[in-house]
C-alpha cells in the first residue's frame, strides 16, 4: 500500500497537529492512532488522489438533492442554510458508548425525578435542597401544570444532551435538552450522505445502525394510544422554526402526522384535528414546539402557535403529550449546580457522568469561590439553557468584578470554562483537528432508556472552543459506534429505512387548504407569464409603443392585479413566492424534487425581476419561466401519490385555470377589443396548434369562444376544469358514498351544466363575468366545506 | 359590609366571531377572614357548548368557557352577593427594609403566596432602573416595607394622572410610568415593578369598588368598572397587605377581591378574545351596591 511518497498515513496526518494539554479523539497521548480509528484512517489514506474529493461531492450532491436545510437567524431574513457537513466521522468504540449510555440513561432518570418533584410535592425545595427563587423565576415552570401527572406517568420521552471530553479523557455533560431536542432527524441524514462518502469503508466497520432506535420510539408511541385509537402527531411551531425541515423529515419517516397548532381544536375536553373529513381524535402528541406557546388561553397569550384549550385537554387526559408541557425547566443552567447533590440524596450515589462544573451565585460560600476564580469561568443567567458559550451568557465588567456578582447574586450562574477534546475535520483536504462536542439522544422505549447510537457531533469552525454552533459556522458530523467484528450480524437483515405506514387519515384542512393554494397559485403565476410572453413579443415587434394590442394587455394584467409596469411585475414574483410559502407548510407531504423545482422558480423570478428588459428580453424570459412552471407541473402531476392531497392540489389549479380563463375570455373576446386580440387569447391558452386543427378558418369569436370555454377535450377550457373539479370531489369525504348533493358539488353541477348546454354565439361577455362569479362561489364553498 | 354586586361585559365584534374559547376570572373569591361569598352566579351568551369550572395556580376560581356558533357579541353577567370583614387599620408587623431579603429566602416554599412568585419578571412585568429609582424616592427614610409601601402607593397616586383615554389593555407599564399617566391597571404594573426593582414582592388584585361612596366622601376612581390593585409581602409576621395606588387607599372593606396573579395577564377578566384589526367594541357596567344600612 505504500505509495511513492512515504507512509500515506504519515501523509494524511502530516497537519494534524495537536494542542498541548488536549485530548484528542482520533490520536492518543502517545500520538499513535488509537485502536478504533486505525481501519478508518488505513483505508482513507489508501484511496486514491481525488477519489475522496469526489466522493465528498457525491455526499454533498445527496444532501442538495435531499433538500435538508436549517434555517440561520439573524443577518439576512432568516435564509434557509444548506446543512453543514462535516466529512469526516467521529469514531467511537461499543464499551466506550455503553458507558456513556449508561452514565446519561442515569442522568435522564434522575431529571425525571426532578420534573415529578417541582410539578408534584415540590418536596425538593420545602426541604431546603433547592432554592425557591431558582424555580419561581424560571420562565420554563409553567405553574397551570402545577400538579399535573402525566397521563403516562412520565415527563421525559426523547430528550439530549451535549456532552464534551476534558483534559483528563473523562466526558461530560454540558447542557440538558429536554424541552424538545432537535438533531435526530438530522442525524438520520448525516449518516445517508457519510455513509455515501465512505460507502467502501462502512461497510466493513461494524457501524451500529440508526434505525432500531427510531423503530422502538415509534413503536412506544403508538403504544401510548388508548385502545389503538386515535393517531399519532408530531406539533411543530411551522416553516419559519430554524429545524422545520427535520419536523417534516421526521413525520415522513416515522408516519406520523405534522401537525401545527392550527390544525387542532378542543372539544369536550378531547384533542382534536381538523380534517377535511371533520374533527377526528389524537391521542399522543410528539412536541417539537416549546411549551410556552402551545395554549394561548394559560400560558404565553400572545402566541399564535397554540392551541386555545390544549392544558383542558390534557388535564383531561385525553392526550400524551411528549415530552410533558413544562419540562423546559429541567434545562435551566443553574440547576446544574445542584444536581450532583440531587443525584446523591435521590439516587444515593453520585452522578455517573458528572457535569461541567457550576456555580449558582445565591449563595454566600459559591460567590466567594466565583469571585476567587473568576478568570477561569463563563458568566451567564442562572435560567439560561443551551450550552454556555452559546446562549444567555453576560460578560463579566472590566472592574468591579466582586461588587458585580454580589449584585446579580441569585439571577448569575458561573460555570468552569471547559476545554473540549479534538477530533479530525477536513479542512481542505488536510486532516486538522477541531473542537467538539456530542449530542446525545435518548428516548424512553418498552426497555427503559435507550440511546441513539451515534449521528450527531458538532465540530467547531477553528481551534477555539467556543465557535462550535451551527449559527456561528460550525459543522455537524455523523458518530459512528463501532462494534466488534462477531457481532449483529442479523443486523444488516433488517431493513433500515422502512417503517410500515399506517393506513392513509384523514388530511388535516390546513393541509388540504395549502394543497389548494399552492395549486391556484402556480396557475395564476402561470397565466401571467403567459400573458406576460404574449405582451412582450408584441411589443418586440412593433415600433410603437403604444400600439393598442400590447396597451390592452397591458390592462387586462392591471384586471389581474399587476399595476406596476417592470418586465417582471413585482405581483409575479409575489404570486410565485406565495406558492412557494404554500408549499413551504406541506413540506412533509410534497416530494422533495417538487419543493427544490418551486425553489428554483422563485430564484429564477426574482433575479428576473432584478435584471430583465421590456420587449424581446422580457419575452424569452417568460419563455423560461413557461418551461420552469412546466416541469414543476410535470413533476406533480406524474409523481404525486393520488391521495386526498392531491385532488386539493389538482382542484385548485382547476379552479383558478376555470377563473382566469373565464376572466380572460370576457376580456379579450369582447367587443371593444382591438385586432388581434383573439388570436393573442389563444396563444395565451396555449392552444395555437389546437385552434389550427379543429377549426379551418382563422380565429373567430365564435372558434374561440368554443374552444377555450365548451371543448371539454381542450385541458385549457373551462368546461374541462369544472368536470375535473367534478371528478376530483368525488373522491372527497362527505360527497363520495351516497352521492348525495352538498351545497358544494350542486354548485359545480350547475355551473358545468349551464355551460355545457350553451352554443359559443349565446355566450356573451356578461355570461363570462356571471361565470366567474359562479366558480368563486365554488371556491368559498369548498373553503367552507373542506379547508376551515 | 354586605355587598350585591352586578357587573356586565360585552364586546361587539365587527365581523361574527366563528367559535371561541374563553378563561373567565370573574367571580369574587372567599378569602378566609377577609371576604365571603353568600352567592354568585355567571350567565354568558351565547349559551357555552362547553363549561368547566375549576381553581388555578394562584387559587382563583376560572371557569372555562367553549362557544360554538358564530356570533357578533358575547356577553358576560356576573351577580354577586359578599361580605367585606376587614375593619380597621392593621399594625404596622412588617419587616424592617433591610431584613426583608432574608425573610424571603427563609420562605422555603412554592406555595401560591409564597413571596418568590412575585419577584423578578413576569409576563406583563418587567424590571427597570427607572421604576426602581422611582420607587427608591418614596422608600427614603422608611423605617419598615409597609411603610415603603404606602408610601409609593401615595406616590404615584400624587404624580400620575387618571385617565381612561391615555392608555390600552395592553399598554407596557414603562410607557404609563414614563408618561405618568393610566388606568388603575397601569397604575398597578407601575407599582408592582417599583416594588419588585426593590426586592419587596408585589403582585396584581382585580376586584371591585363600591359604586357609591359613604355619606360625605367623594366618588372613587374606577368605580363604575373592574378595578385591580396592589399587594406586597411585607415579611414573614404580616404576610401579605393589599394597597389601591389609583385611590390612595389602604385596602379594607371598600374592595372586592376577584383574583390574585402576578400581573393582569395571570388574571385577565375573560381570556381569548379575538383582537382584531379594526377592534372589537368593549362595554362595562359594575354596580356594587352595599346592602348595610349606613
Amino acid at each position: 500500500m505504500q505509495g511513492e511518497g512515504g507512509d500515506p498515513l504519515e501523509r494524511l496526518l502530516a497537519g494534524y497537529v495537536l494542542q498541548e494539554d488536549v485530548p484528542d479523539e482520533l490520536l492518543g497521548a502517545d500520538g499513535l492512532v488509537r485502536p478504533v480509528w486505525a481501519n478508518f484512517v488505513r483505508r482513507l489514506a489508501s484511496m486514491p488522489e481525488g477519489r475522496l474529493a469526489e466522493r465528498i461531492a457525491h455526499g454533498d450532491r445527496y444532501l442538495r438533492d435531499a433538500g435538508v436545510y436549517y434555517r440561520r437567524y439573524g443577518q439576512d431574513d432568516n435564509a434557509q442554510r444548506d446543512w453543514p457537513l462535516s466529512h469526516v466521522p467521529l469514531l467511537i468504540s461499543e464499551d466506550e458508548w455503553s458507558e456513556i449510555s449508561a452514565g446519561l440513561a442515569e442522568r435522564a432518570d434522575l431529571l425525571e425525578k426532578l420534573a415529578a418533584d417541582l410539578y408534584g410535592e415540590n418536596r425538593l425545595v420545602a426541604e431546603g435542597h433547592l432554592p425557591a427563587s431558582l424555580i419561581a423565576e424560571s420562565p420554563e415552570w409553567h405553574r397551570p401544570l402545577v400538579g399535573q401527572r402525566p397521563r403516562d406517568g412520565h415527563f421525559l420521552d426523547f430528550i439530549a444532551f451535549d456532552i464534551g471530553r476534558g483534559p483528563k479523557g473523562n466526558w461530560w455533560v454540558l447542557c440538558d435538552r429536554t424541552q424538545s431536542p432537535s438533531g435526530a432527524g438530522f442525524a438520520l441524514e448525516n449518516r445517508i450522505a457519510t455513509t455515501r462518502v465512505y460507502s467502501d469503508i462502512f461497510v466493513g466497520a461494524n457501524v451500529t445502525r440508526l434505525s432500531n432506535f427510531f423503530r422502538d420510539f415509534r413503536d412506544r408511541l403508538m403504544g401510548l394510544r388508548r385502545g389503538n385509537r386515535g393517531r399519532v402527531g408530531i406539533l411543530t411551531p411551522g416553516p419559519l422554526n430554524a429545524t422545520y425541515y427535520e419536523h417534516a423529515y421526521i413525520a415522513r419517516y416515522l408516519g406520523f402526522t405534522l401537525l401545527e397548532g392550527d390544525d387542532l381544536t378542543v372539544l369536550g375536553g378531547q384533542l382534536m384535528i381538523r380534517t377535511i373529513d371533520g374533527l377526528q381524535p389524537i391521542s399522543v402528541l410528539w412536541r417539537r414546539l416549546d411549551s410556552e406557546w402551545a395554549d394561548p388561553l394559560e400560558l404565553n397569550e400572545g402566541s399564535h402557535l397554540g392551541t386555545p384549550g390544549m392544558l383542558g385537554a390534557i388535564r383531561a387526559g385525553n392526550v400524551s403529550m411528549l415530552n410533558a408541557l413544562g419540562s423546559g425547566v429541567l434545562e435551566t443552567r443553574a440547576l446544574m449546580a445542584f444536581l450532583p447533590r440531587l443525584s446523591e440524596l435521590l439516587d444515593g450515589r453520585p452522578l455517573r457522568m458528572p457535569n461541567v462544573a457550576t456555580w449558582w451565585c445565591g449563595q454566600e460560600s459559591e460567590r466567594a469561590h466565583v469571585r476567587a476564580n473568576a478568570d477561569q469561568m463563563v458568566f451567564s443567567s442562572a435560567w439560561a439553557t443551551g450550552l454556555a458559550h452559546e446562549t444567555g451568557g453576560v460578560t463579566p465588567p472590566a472592574t468591579g468584578l466582586d461588587a458585580w456578582i454580589e449584585r446579580r447574586g441569585a439571577a448569575l450562574v458561573a460555570q468552569e470554562q471547559v476545554q473540549l477534546s479534538t477530533a479530525p475535520a477536513l479542512i481542505d483536504g488536510a486532516l486538522v483537528p477541531r473542537p467538539m462536542t456530542l449530542r446525545v439522544f435518548l428516548a424512553r422505549t418498552e426497555n427503559g432508556w435507550v440511546a441513539m447510537p451515534g449521528g450527531f457531533a458538532r465540530i467547531g469552525r477553528s481551534e477555539d472552543s467556543s465557535a462550535i454552533a451551527m449559527q456561528q459556522g460550525g459543522q455537524v458530523a455523523d458518530v459512528w459506534v463501532i462494534g466488534r467484528k462477531t457481532e449483529r450480524a442479523g443486523s444488516l437483515l433488517r431493513s433500515d429505512e422502512n417503517f410500515e405506514r399506517s393506513p392513509p387519515a384523514a388530511l388535516p384542512s390546513r393541509a388540504a387548504d395549502n394543497l389548494f393554494w399552492l395549486g391556484r397559485y402556480v396557475e395564476r403565476s402561470e397565466h401571467m407569464v403567459r400573458v406576460l410572453r404574449a405582451r412582450h413579443a408584441r411589443l418586440a415587434e412593433s415600433e410603437m409603443p403604444d400600439a393598442p394590442l400590447p396597451l390592452f394587455a397591458a390592462r387586462y394584467l392591471e384586471n389581474l392585479g399587476c399595476t406596476s409596469v417592470e418586465a417582471v411585475p413585482s405581483e409575479l414574483v409575489e404570486s410565485v413566492s406565495a406558492a412557494l410559502g404554500s408549499a413551504g407548510h406541506v413540506a412533509d407531504r410534497f416530494s422533495v424534487d417538487g419543493m427544490l423545482a418551486l425553489a428554483d422558480l422563485t430564484r429564477t423570478v426574482r433575479e428576473f425581476a432584478e435584471r430583465v428588459t421590456p420587449g424581446d428580453d422580457a419575452a424569452s424570459a417568460m419563455g423560461v419561466l413557461i418551461r420552469k412552471l412546466n416541469g414543476f407541473s410535470g413533476l406533480v402531476h406524474d409523481n404525486m401519490y393520488r391521495f386526498e392531497g392531491w385532488r386539493f392540489l389538482s382542484i385548485g389549479r382547476a379552479l383558478e385555470r376555470a377563473s382566469t380563463m373565464s376572466t380572460c375570455l370576457a376580456v379579450f373576446a369582447d367587443a371593444s377589443a382591438p385586432a388581434g386580440a383573439l388570436d393573442m387569447a389563444v396563444e395565451i391558452s396555449d392552444s395555437v396548434m389546437t385552434h389550427h386543427r379543429r377549426y379551418t378558418v382563422a380565429t373567430n369569436r365564435a372558434t374561440v369562444v368554443d374552444l377555450l370555454a365548451l371543448d371539454e377535450l381542450n385541458p385549457r377550457s373551462i368546461l374541462c376544469q369544472l368536470s375535473d373539479i367534478e371528478a376530483h370531489l368525488a373522491h372527497l369525504p362527505g360527497t363520495g358514498q351516497h352521492r348525495q348533493m352538498t351545497p358544494l358539488t350542486r354548485a359545480v353541477l350547475r355551473a358545468r351544466t349551464d355551460l355545457a348546454l350553451q352554443l359559443p354565439d349565446g355566450i356573451k361577455t356578461r355570461d363570462l363575468e356571471r361565470l366567474g362569479d359562479d366558480i368563486a362561489g365554488i371556491s368559498d364553498q369548498l373553503t367552507l366545506a373542506y379547508l376551515s | 359590609m354586605l355587598y350585591e354586586i352586578r357587573m356586565k361585559l360585552s364586546y361587539h365584534y365587527p365581523v361574527p366571531a366563528t367559535a371561541g374559547r374563553h378563561l373567565l376570572r370573574l367571580m369574587p373569591a372567599t378569602i378566609a377572614g377577609e371576604q365571603r361569598l353568600d352567592s354568585a352566579h355567571l350567565k354568558v351568551k351565547p349559551d357555552p357548548v362547553e363549561w368547566r369550572e375549576s381553581v388555578d395556580f394562584f387559587g382563583n376560581r376560572t371557569d372555562d368557557v367553549a362557544l360554538d356558533k358564530p356570533h357578533s357579541e358575547s356577553v358576560f353577567e356576573m351577580s354577586a352577593r359578599i361580605e367585606r370583614m376587614v375593619e380597621g387599620q392593621r399594625i404596622d408587623l412588617s419587616a424592617r427594609p433591610e431584613e426583608l431579603a432574608g425573610e424571603i429566602t427563609a420562605q422555603a416554599t412554592l406555595a401560591p403566596d409564597a413571596p418568590h412568585h412575585f419577584l423578578g419578571t413576569s409576563p406583563r412585568i418587567t424590571l427597570h432602573p427607572a421604576m426602581t429609582t422611582y420607587g427608591r424616592k418614596a422608600a427614603r427614610g422608611a423605617q419598615s416595607v409597609l411603610e415603603i409601601f404606602h408610601a409609593l402607593g401615595r406616590q404615584i397616586h400624587a404624580e400620575f394622572k387618571f385617565d381612561p383615554e391615555a392608555t390600552e389593555v395592553d399598554t407596557p407599564a414603562l410607557e404609563a410610568f414614563e408618561r405618568r399617566e393610566g388606568v388603575c391597571q397601569d397604575f398597578t404594573h407601575v407599582m408592582i415593578s417599583c416594588l419588585r426593582g426593590m426586592g419587596i414582592p408585589a403582585g396584581y388584585v382585580s376586584g371591585f369598588l363600591r359604586t357609591v361612596p359613604p355619606e360625605g366622601q367623594a366618588r372613587l376612581e374606577g368605580a363604575d368598572a373592574m378595578h385591580a390593585w396592589v399587594r406586597a409581602w411585607c415579611g414573614a409576621r404580616m404576610g401579605w397587605v393589599e394597597f389601591d395606588p389609583t385611590n390612595a387607599l389602604e385596602v379594607a372593606n371598600d374592595h372586592v377581591v376577584i383574583a390574585y396573579g402576578r400581573d393582569y395577564s395571570d388574571i385577565a377578566p375573560v381570556k381569548g378574545v379575538m383582537r382584531l384589526a379594526g377592534g372589537q367594541r368593549t362595554s362595562q357596567a359594575v354596580d356594587v351596591i352595599p346592602l348595610d344600612a349606613g
